[in-house]
């Protein structure tokens, strides 16, 4: 469908065999929430820092293995992780850190 | 603001295909001809919104319906089937001789 001269970016999938559908109803997880509920207020007229567009051009230049790996709400959740780094908001150091400090309360051992 | 383009005019899709950037005219549409169903009026342009831009200028934005059939070579269904895709004015350009 696409050659050289007529690249087709990896997340541009109209017409390209898909696989079965998923179709029954889907429960959304308190933390899939938590992250529409963060990208929107990253995108509010008060902040302004992560429109839905440039929410889509993360999810477009993060690479095809994640694009492909990822679930809906994990790529969300990459997209407003790369963000904010970016901005300046917080830093890769203190995402970590907190991750590991929650892995502790939770029992969970060091993990990655 | 009014666009280039009114209802019933005929388009083509510019056979454009970005490496870069974040474009939202569908790969499957490039390069086909249609015509404008509806004029819906001018948006900050998303190409501009993807990378942090102001989106400005605006562009018109329009409803295009293509021919399933023009759409998709093997299309085995009805002939009169159309799909409507919505696509910034500065993607199309005037199909000439229609």
């Amino acid at each position: 469908m696409s050659d050289d001269q007529k690249p087709r970016r990896y997340h541009d999938l109209g017409g390209i065999p898909g696989g079965p559908i998923e179709i029954s109803d889907h429960v959304l997880l308190p933390w899939e929430k938590r992250v529409d509920i963060m990208r929107g207020l990253l995108g509010d007229k008060k902040r302004r820092i992560m429109r839905a567009d440039v929410m889509r051009h993360t999810i477009e230049t993060m690479g095809e293995d994640k694009y492909k790996s990822l679930t809906y709400y994990e790529l969300w959740m990459e997209a407003v992780r790369r963000v904010v780094v970016e901005a300046g908001i917080v830093s890769e150091d203190e995402i970590e850190a907190r991750i590991a400090e929650v892995r502790q309360r939770l029992g969970l051992g060091e993990g990655s | 603001m009014s666009g280039r383009f009114a209802v019933g005019d005929a388009v083509i899709v510019k056979a454009e295909y970005p490496k870069t950037g974040h474009i939202r005219t569908p790969y499957y549409v490039r390069g086909l001809s249609g015509v404008v169903a509806d004029a819906l009026g001018p948006f900050p342009n998303p190409e501009s919104l993807g990378v942090g831009g102001d989106g400005l200028p605006e562009q018109t934005l329009y409803r295009i319906r293509f021919k399933q059939t023009d759409t998709w070579p093997d299309y085995g269904e009805d002939p009169c089937d159309t799909v409507d895709i919505e696509i910034y004015e500065h993607w199309l350009e005037p199909a000439n001789g229609t």
